[in-house]
This record gives C-alpha cells, structure tokens and sequence, in this order.
C-alpha cells in the first residue's frame, strides 16, 4: 500500500533529512511548497526549526494555514516535528505571543531553566505521561524509555492533560517530548535524528495510525 | 545525558583517510559505506572534518553531507575549512546539524558570536587542537596541527565558551592515530569547568582507554581509528562502556 505523504514547506529550516527519512520509512513523499498541494494526500508532516513567529509568517506566506486547518478537522493524520509540533498549539510565549494553529489547544513556553541547561540539546529517553494516547498514536509500537534526539528552547503545554502524550525527565523538571489528540501528533524531538527507533515511529505514522 | 559516541571521519574527498597526529593520511574507502554501517551499528552522531578544506579554502564536502545526510538517521557534525556564515548556512542546508570551527574561530574570535547567533548556540562547534609542550602545558594549533595560534589551550577553550560556542570538541593532536589513550588531564581540566557539551577525540587506543576519558564527565567521545581498521564495533563500545557504569543510549 502506498502512502502519500506531503511535507510542509514554509522556507525555515532543512526538510531533507525528515524527506528522507519518510521515504525511507517507505512513504511516497511530497513537498508542498503551498497550501494547496496539502489536498488529497494521506497524511501530512509538518516539520521545522527556528522561531515560532517566523514559522507562522512562513505558513500563512506559503497558503498553508486554511489547509492545514481544514485537513485537521477533515481527520488527516498530521504529525508535528519539533517547531512544527509547537506551531499545531494555540499560541506561544516565544518573543511577546503569537498565534499557533490551534489544532491543539494549549500554549509553548520557555523550559524551566533552573539548574539545567537551555537549549535542550541531546539524547533522552521517552516516558508515557498519558498511557492511553501514547497506546493509541505513533508511539504505539516505541518502547518507553526510548531514547529520541532533542534540540529545543520551548515545550508544548496543551491545556487538555489528556493530550499529553510523553515527558522526558530534565533536572527537577518535566519536559514534554510528544503530544497526541486524534488524528493529531506532535513530537518534540526529532524522529529523522533518533536512529532506528525513529524511523520506526514514523513507520508506525505511516502505516499504523 | 547517555554518553555519545561518535565516529569520526577525515574526508579527502571522496575519500576516508586516517593519518598518525593528523599526517600520514592513508586512503580508507568510501566515506557514505564506513558512515552507514556506523549508522547501523547505533552511533549516536557522526563527525566529518574535511581535511583538505582549511589548507586550500575550498570545501568539496558538500555532495558528500547531501548524500549522507540522506541515510545517516542521527546528527551529523561537519568541520574543516568553514570560514564564513555562508559556508555555515551551505553545511547546515546540506543537511549537517552542527558545525564545527577552528581556524577561522583562532583568527576572529567574534566569528563565534557572530555564527551562534545566527544558527543558534547549539549548532555552533569549536574545535581546539592542542599539543602538549614540554612544560607541561598545551598550546593550541590550527589547520590540523601545522599552525600554532600562539594561544594557550585551556584560555583559548574557555575563552571560545564565553563567546557562545555550544560545544567543544578537543583534539589531541600528539596523540591522535597512535592508540596511547587520551590526553586525560587535559580533557578533565576542561570538563569541570565549562557549561557546555566536551567531547574527547584523539588516542582512543582501547575499550578501557574510552571508560577513562568517559569517567572525566565528557558528554561524547570521537573514535576514528579503532572503528575504521575494525578492532571494535560502535556495539561493543557501548557494551563495555555499560558494564562500566557508563551511561549510553541503547
């Protein structure tokens, strides 16, 4: 079976790692450099680094709001890669606030910096936070405990903790690595950049969920 | 944080070359295949310095980060020759996730600040080659150890720390290719004091050598030789690092 996936272009950041890692992962990949080429794929991926207000100029720029939008209401598997995954939540504290998505509710905030290094850089391990969403979506078939490659200033809230999907342990603190409602996915960390176990997970995305 | 072990790979493009103390350089294979199966074999990063772009100016490396970048599902590191921000920016879009700057850094210092700025604290590496002198300290090279910057090692590392790089990376030069173990004393003074990610290359001779320099709390460790003539896999490193007590990525 083939699935044709669209990844969301919006000028931030480098796509050919995740392009690469999807086709790999055996999806028929495209990459939509406007809104309406998100129409009639399988799923989407929206991926990205950078800043929050950049991205969401880059999205509304490139016509992809609407449909990103429509696409999530529609129940098109979406997956969020890091900035992408902040960008499906309401707002973010980046720079003042700005307006996400609003596929998810719940905000982006700075991680705690007390006693621990910001930019999160590296490889953590994944915890359930909420079991049944991590059973029901991409995560799946991942083990917990399952170490993913993070590179990141904010983290997701979503203001429903039933959303919640994964943590990873940083200090004192908790930090969310991957958030799930319906058809909706968001991971923190980098699957293109976490070995073998990534490429499951977008596997499990692909053909699973 | 698991310690990461990263093999690195010096490219005379298209080439993999491993030299003794940066010289010698003996042709290897293809880069894309000993990267694959390091890839395969649960690296958790790699390393490429292209070590001909510092001496000549001209980075043949891009094709070379495209065609990896495509199949290496980790991060990717990518040193030699980087000079300007767009160099920088062509690295970073060939689908490397960090950089890693020596000589220009030693020449302009603010280069450092400038780049993090621009691409973020954590993508900007700086590399300091050190030789230990018969006093007992170690001053640093650039160019793979032909050029002596005139600085002290330790001040110029912390030094590059203050003007916000996100890692270090040390290197050895007098030890590097000749399987002595690393310069521990060095890398330990280092680690203790700096905020950010240290990681060891040079010397890595055996599985007790890489515990040694791991107990000193550096974040990851760079491996060219033992892996590239196939005395261990990047598997039984991690093994033995385990039974150590050495926390790795699985």
């Amino acid at each position: 079976m083939s699935v044709k996936v669209a990844v969301v272009d919006y000028g931030l950041g480098n796509l050919h790692s995740v392009v690469k890692a999807l086709a790999h992962a055996g999806a028929d990949v495209i990459v939509a450099e406007h809104g309406s080429q998100l129409v009639g794929v399988d799923k989407i991926v929206l991926p990205g680094v950078g800043a929050f207000s950049d991205g969401m100029a880059g999205l509304t720029k490139a016509g992809h709001v609407e449909p990103l939008k429509a696409a999530a209401a529609a129940g098109v598997p979406m997956l969020g890669i890091c900035l992408g995954a902040q960008l499906m939540l309401g707002h973010s504290e980046e720079f003042g606030s700005t307006a996400g998505l609003g596929i998810i509710p719940g905000k982006v905030v700075k991680i705690p910096s007390d006693g621990i290094k910001v930019p999160h850089v590296g490889w953590a391990q994944l915890a359930p936070r909420q079991e049944q969403v991590w059973q029901s979506g991409a995560l799946r078939k991942t083990a917990p405990h399952t170490w993913a490659y993070f590179v990141h200033s904010y983290h997701m809230i979503p203001d429903d903790v039933r959303d919640h999907a994964a943590t990873v342990q940083s200090g004192a603190h908790q930090i969310t690595a991957a958030v799930a409602r319906g058809n909706i996915t968001g991971f923190q960390f980098h699957p293109e950049k976490s070995g073998q176990s990534g490429l499951d997970m977008l596997s499990a995305f692909l053909f699973d969920s | 944080m698991p310690l990461r072990i990263i093999p690195r790979l010096d490219i005379k493009a298209p080439n993999l070359v491993k030299g003794v103390r940066l010289e010698g350089l003996r042709v290897m294979g293809k880069p894309e295949e000993f990267a694959l199966r390091y890839f395969e074999q649960g690296a958790d990063e790699l390393y490429y310095q292209d070590i001909v772009a510092s001496l000549y100016g001209r980075s043949n490396i891009i094709d070379l980060i495209k065609e990896t970048a495509g199949r290496i599902f980790v991060p990717l590191t990518v040193g030699g020759g980087i000079r300007t921000h767009a160099d920088i920016q062509q690295i970073l879009r060939a689908g490397a996730d960090k950089v890693c700057i020596n000589t220009a850094a030693a020449l302009r210092p603010e280069f450092i600040t400038e780049a993090a700025k621009s691409f973020g604290t954590q993508c900007i590496v700086v590399g300091i080659e050190t030789i230990r002198q018969t006093d007992g300290k170690w001053k640093a090279f650039t160019d793979n150890g032909r050029e002596h910057t005139g600085l002290d090692a330790y001040d110029w590392a912390m030094r590059a720390v203050d003007l916000g790089c996100g890692e270090l990376l040390l290197t050895s030069v007098d030890r590097e290719g000749t399987n002595k173990g690393f310069e521990l004393e060095f890398v330990a003074k280092i680690a203790k004091q700096v905020p950010v990610p240290v990681v060891a290359h040079g010397g890595a001779g055996s599985l007790e050598d890489i515990a040694a320099v791991a107990k000193l709390g550096v974040d990851g460790v760079a491996i060219a030789s033992m892996l590239h003539y196939n005395r261990t896999t990047v598997n039984d490193i991690k093994q033995y690092l385990g039974s150590q007590g050495v926390e790795v990525r699985a």
